[in-house]
């Protein structure tokens, strides 16, 4: 029995992290007002991106450094469009996603050719650390993961720190809340948002990294498969907190992983209900099964300064 | 006198022009900067065009195919285009529009021996209300939960094609079933095929009157012009005694049947079974009709042709240029871009003639 919640938390863990490293990042977007659809588009080209950098550098670090570069390219274009240009958040999130499906799907078919067996490439490996990883249960749940796994755990309270007892987060959450009282006391609005959808860029890069070389390792076509649109929920879910995140997260994360778990045990429920699992329950929580989450007074709205 | 009425005739035309011109300039540039991405791949652009216009407009059989793609496309950019008219963003089409298959199929498999006046359009309206109800569900969810529409959509989307996915592969699947599909649709409920030695199909007419059905709807109605009024300012909608929860139903009820439409003409009319996937993601290419269309009745007939021409052409242009057919989700996704830039130019052009009439000059120009 043990042995049964110990696999299925670690496999919670693995599913969650890259739902929670998106999340980290369209929190500090959504604090300053800015609503960020095209997460799911950043993902898939940091999904690509990753596997390219291993493929030609030999190393997953490299390919991680590759795909938040990649995403946060992407995120420029999203912020001037939005920030500067002022046009409509969820238009461009959502060209932002046709974008990133259309660049990975013919850049991989470019790069990597049509009907060839995947090459071999580095990929993130399971890192015991050493001592932790023999603690009943908590070992091999939190200690027996891959690297990104330890640094999506690692920046969750960084992350809150920053938002919540720092000048720079105090900042991000006046703009979000009330851009002009914001500009007043002389916050340069645009600046404050264009850096947090930059910040929300490259975590959602390191996110499609961790797809492509952690759960897997090898890229297909739109493998992100709504996680960058379940990060967004779990950015409501977790009410726009980095902590609240890392539980929303979870909880997302283990309807994958009981999909996964009830698979591999062979039940007689159809696979298509079990993998139906994820986004039922993100509805569910949206739907405000732990009452309501309020979203910055901002949120959505382009900012013009006079 | 004279000389003003002309001028405004005049001014009308410009605006009219002005009105076409700025998707024009959208798609071009779109276009130009595709070209560059096609380059980058190592590719040669002009050639890809140029396949591209052959595969979509080089003989009948091509224009037939082209319309037979702008068809769904037309259904979910009405999808798009009328939640968004009420102020919602419907980004569930690809979802309905699979729940439309769905609805269609049944009717069209299961019920035998009536005649096609009577199965045809038995069939499409079940389509219609099977992605109705997929549409409404979202839109039930925010009014009763407060659940954002730009997430459930997206995961409706998710549900419905697991969903089918569970139907073709289980309780739909055609006996002997060694395929993951169901089994054909009736003759009776098929959508018969309108120019000979092509596959284009009723479905385009359907398609046709969809339009006008969403031109009469908005402008013509008052539960339309409540739509609309609800879309542009809610406030005002509520203060004026309009429901806008049941607009908001109702709004969303009709987009998901567009899209529930788009999915069935593609079953009724060009594959005559369900199956997985059987949309490559018309839905999602709706948004950028509607939005290159700005909603409105002609620009997504418009619309819908031109996407329906990067879709019919680009399996030539895979084959003869190697470009990747995904090419056109780039090339759709800077037309997007472009016409939500551009409208940056109307902003500020609209504020300094704001400004010039504030400063006391008169509203000459």
């Amino acid at each position: 029995m043990l042995d049964l919640i110990t696999n299925f938390l670690a496999s919670d863990f693995r599913t969650a992290t890259p739902i929670l490293l998106a999340a980290i990042g369209l929190v500090y977007g959504q604090r300053a007002g800015i609503v960020n659809i095209g997460a799911e588009g950043m993902m898939l080209t940091g999904a690509l991106a990753a596997v390219v950098g291993s493929f030609w550098f030999g190393s997953a670090w490299a390919g991680a450094l590759l795909a938040m570069f990649s995403a946060l390219l992407i995120s420029l274009i999203f912020a001037y469009l939005t920030i500067s240009v002022r046009a409509d958040q969820v238009v461009v999130g959502t060209a932002i996603n046709i974008l990133g499906l259309g660049l990975t799907t013919s850049f991989a078919r470019v790069i990597f050719g049509v009907n060839t067996a995947p090459p071999k490439i580095d990929a993130f490996e399971p890192i015991a650390v050493p001592v932790l990883s023999k603690i009943p249960l908590i070992g091999p749940v939190l200690f027996q993961q891959n690297a990104l796994v330890y640094v999506a755990l690692i920046v969750v309270p960084i992350a809150y720190f920053i938002l919540f007892k720092t000048d720079i987060g105090l900042k991000i959450r006046a703009v979000g809340e009330h851009p002009k009282a914001a500009d007043t006391v002389g916050i340069n609005v645009y600046r404050v948002r264009y850096g947090s959808v930059m910040v929300s860029g490259l975590f959602s890069g390191l996110a499609g990294a961790y797809v492509s070389l952690g759960l897997l390792s090898f890229f297909t076509e739109n493998m992100v498969a709504g996680r960058g649109f379940i990060a967004l929920a779990a950015v409501i879910f977790g009410k726009y907190n980095p902590v609240g995140a890392l539980g929303a997260s979870l909880l997302f994360g283990a309807g994958e992983a009981l999909q996964y778990r009830l698979q591999a045990s062979g039940t007689d429920i159809p696979f298509q209900f079990l993998l139906m699992v994820p986004y039922i329950l993100t509805i569910l929580a949206l739907c405000g099964f732990v009452g309501k989450s309020q979203a910055p007074a901002a949120s959505g709205q382009p900012y013009v300064k006079e | 006198m004279a000389k003003r009425n002309s001028v405004n005739v005049v001014d009308k035309l410009g605006e009219g022009l002005k009105s076409l011109s700025l998707p024009l300039l959208s798609i071009i540039s779109a276009l130009i900067l595709g070209a560059f991405v096609i380059l980058a791949m190592g590719l040669d652009p002009l050639s890809a065009y140029q396949n591209l216009i052959k595969g979509s407009l080089g003989s009948v059989n091509a224009i037939g195919e082209t319309l037979v793609k702008t068809t769904p496309l037309l259904f979910t950019g009405l999808s798009y285009a009328l939640a968004r008219r009420c102020g919602l963003f419907n980004l569930g089409a690809e979802g309905q529009l699979y729940m439309g298959g769905f609805f269609a199929s049944v009717v069209g498999i299961y019920i035998k021996g009536l005649p096609i006046f009577v199965h045809l359009p038995l069939a499409l309206i079940a389509g219609f209300i099977g992605g109705g109800l997929w549409g409404l569900l979202a839109a039930w969810l925010k009014l009763k939960f407060g659940a954002s529409e730009l997430i459930t959509t997206i995961m409706l989307n998710y549900i419905a094609t697991h969903w089918i996915s569970y139907l073709v592969t289980g309780p739909m699947k055609e006996p002997p079933g060694d395929f993951p599909q169901s089994a054909q649709i009736e003759i009776s409920a098929q959508l018969p095929r309108i120019v000979a030695g092509t596959r284009l199909h009723l479905g385009l007419i359907v398609a046709l009157i969809g339009i006008g059905f969403f031109y009469w709807f908005l402008w013509k109605t008052t539960i339309g012009y409540e739509v609309r009024v609800v879309g542009e300012n809610s406030e005002a909608a509520q203060y004026a005694g309009m429901n806008i929860s049941r607009n908001a139903l109702l709004a969303m009820f009709i987009a998901g049947g567009f899209a529930g439409l788009a999915g069935s003409s593609e079953i009724l009319g060009v594959q005559q079974r369900l199956f997985q996937n059987f949309s490559p993601n018309y839905g999602f290419d709706g948004i950028a009709v509607a939005l290159l269309g700005q909603n409105t009745p002609i620009g997504i007939l418009l619309a819908g042709i031109l996407f329906g021409i990067l879709r019919s052409g680009a399996n030539m242009m895979q084959m003869a240029a190697k470009v990747p057919i995904a090419v056109i989700y780039i090339i759709q996704a800077l037309v997007i871009m472009f016409v939500v830039g551009s409208n940056l130019f109307n902003i500020l052009k609209r504020k300094r003639i704001v400004a010039a009439i504030a400063k006391g000059g008169k509203l000459e120009c």
